[in-house]
């Protein structure tokens, strides 16, 4: 019972992780929250669901097409409607945001109908693997080894890479990162494309899962990865990891426990009371403000 | 004399009105800990959900006289966001943000499953039995919140606000509580929030906890931000126009919230201060008068 849970968990958690990752990402380099990331997340669902029921693609194509097809999303949505606020106030870049969410979550109304949509059993056929008493199913661990993968991708481009260290320089110090000749600009496109990316395989990912994709997915999901990313520390992206884990295995546990009608809310309480103990999060460092 | 004018106005233009005034009061309540304090508060809806159930049971359980359960609903958020202020103000920024929409999705689901506010079925509100008419007390209320936001932004507790939203540390060197002026400004926030949840419930007739979620607290925020962060008569004008904005695209139908979020981005786009950020209309009137304005005229609006 418990091994299942966990398993159950484990699986939720690494899509909020692949999620708040975006988020953190973002959040690293530009200080903005970027509402519409939650919205980035339905739309590679979508695509997802096109590709596979549409052009009968495999599950890993049609993912890989979804992630392309947000990173191009990413980039303009940042492009259009972030890039000429970033010299202006921080709300007003957060208002844009919701611009674009509203936008984008009422598009997709108009495009796929306000019902829920299934993907094909054929999508990807699931079956039960018995541990001890555990029934865990094929899917959760394609979902947990994709999310675990594309994790470890993620790590390597930021740590190992030249436009990792990149990244890296300008969530530093922006304005010392473009004196050094970074080019910054590309710099942000670029983490825009990663984190939309990692949204797009969460959101295929989450749509298998539940077997279900609506224009509203994106809502309470973007705001739980949210909240995963400030749990973890925000900026931070092993926090991102650790938040979106802590999260889920938290959600179905307490699901378990008998408080489903109190399931949305599980997350946001663990994250209230973490801030009041830890207030930058769990791995985010205190930044000592100078005068 | 007010009957009157309130009767030959129909009901549909009446009620787009008494929208315009709820969403007046409710987004210069959340102008004080926003664009005052500069404290970014993403859960405010969930203090208008407060207000709004506190209305309804006293009107239901104890039909108190409909002013004082104005004023009582009201206080009861001041307090609530009192004691949750407390705790939570500490936090600086973004964490303080997340931390208000956290207690706002909370508070949502409580309410979901209290047997009190009827669960997920929500409650009717009687209609209120007053001398006034609905329309009328509203706009009374609107007036005076404009009056008190007004002298609040002018007052000593307005400037120590502005104070902490520029620079947190200067003012705390300045001798400013900044933990105090930051909870007192959080309670003034909700005791709007509150009065204005109640005369939505109230108006309304039927109140329900998912109408308090995520996206009404950035509907108010959206009306802050758009007619200008700190700025009594910017509030005004974006609560005014975001309010009647969903109206006025009515006629597109299905386009209509497709506009309303590319208008959003816009807007903010081509004026990133707000409608009217960044205009001081008292010396602006001064002005006009040929008076010279004073140093207040020198004050920098806006942006933090």
């Amino acid at each position: 019972m418990f091994l299942q849970q966990l398993i159950n968990g484990i699986a939720l958690g690494s899509t909020y992780a692949l999620i708040a990752l975006g988020y953190t990402m973002v959040y690293g380099i530009i200080s903005l929250i970027n509402f519409a990331h939650g919205e980035i997340f339905m739309v590679g669902a979508f695509v997802g669901l096109l590709m596979v029921s549409y052009f009968k693609m495999n599950l890993f194509l049609a993912m890989a097409c979804s992630m392309a097809f947000c990173m191009v999303l990413g980039v303009v949505i940042e492009f259009i409607a972030y890039r000429p606020l970033r010299k202006s106030s921080r709300l007003s870049a957060l208002i844009s945001a919701i611009g674009v969410s509203i936008f984008l979550s009422s598009l997709a109304m108009m495009v796929f109908g306000a019902n829920a949509k299934g993907f094909p059993d054929s999508a990807f056929p699931s079956h039960q693997i018995h541990i001890g008493d555990a029934d865990i199913s094929t899917l959760q661990l394609l979902i947990i080894s994709v999310s675990a993968l594309l994790m470890l991708s993620l790590e390597f481009i930021v740590q190992k890479t030249k436009i990792g260290k990149a990244m890296r320089a300008t969530s530093e110090d922006y304005n010392t990162a473009a004196l050094m000749g970074i080019n910054v600009n590309f710099v942000i496109s670029f983490t825009f494309a990663l984190g939309s990316a990692l949204a797009a395989a969460g959101g295929v990912l989450v749509g298998v899962l539940f077997n279900s994709v609506s224009f509203n997915m994106g809502l309470m999901a973007g705001l739980k990865a949210f909240a995963a990313a400030v749990l973890g520390g925000i900026g931070s992206i092993p926090g991102a990891m650790l938040g979106g884990l802590l999260l889920g295995v938290a959600e179905v546990f307490g699901v378990a426990v008998g408080y489903s009608s109190y399931r949305d809310a599980i997350a946001f309480a663990i994250l209230v009371l973490v801030l009041l103990v830890r207030p930058a999060g769990l791995l985010g460092q205190k930044i000592q403000k100078k005068v | 004399m007010y009957q009157y004018l309130v009767n030959s106005i129909d009901p549909y233009t009446m009620q787009i009105l008494v929208n315009i005034g709820i969403g007046i009061i409710l987004a210069l309540g959340l102008n004080i800990i926003t664009g005052l304090t500069g404290q970014l508060s993403l859960g405010h809806a969930a203090f208008m959900s407060v207000g709004a159930f506190a209305g309804a049971l006293l009107t239901i359980k104890t039909g108190a006289p409909f002013y004082l359960t104005i004023l009582l609903s009201g206080l009861i958020t001041a307090a609530v966001a009192a004691a949750i202020g407390w705790p939570i103000l500490r936090l600086t920024g973004d964490y303080l943000a997340i931390c208000t929409l956290g207690f706002a999705e909370i508070v949502k689901v409580v309410f979901l499953n209290l047997e009190v506010t009827n669960k997920a079925l929500g409650l009717t509100v009687p209609a209120p039995n007053t001398t006034l008419s609905m329309p009328v007390t509203v706009l009374i209320v609107v007036i005076l919140v404009i009056i008190v936001s007004v002298f609040i932004e002018n007052s000593r507790f307005g400037r120590a606000l502005k104070a902490i939203r520029d620079d947190e540390i200067a003012a705390e060197s300045m001798g400013i509580n900044i933990a105090r002026y930051k909870v007192q400004s959080f309670a003034v926030s909700a005791f709007m929030a509150g009065i204005g949840g109640c005369l939505y419930g109230h108006f309304l007739g039927y109140i329900n906890p998912s109408d308090f979620g995520f996206l009404k607290s950035i509907d108010m925020l959206s009306m802050v931000v758009l007619g200008g962060l700190g700025s009594v008569p910017g509030v005004v004008f974006g609560a005014s126009l975001l309010s009647a904005a969903p109206e006025f695209l009515r006629f597109m139908s299905q386009y209509r919230m497709l506009v309303y979020g590319a208008l959003l981005v816009f807007l903010m786009v081509f004026r990133p201060n707000g409608l009217l950020g960044g205009i001081d209309f008292a010396a602006l009137v001064l002005r006009k008068l040929g008076v010279k304005p004073r140093g207040a005229a020198h004050e920098k609006q806006g942006g933090h």
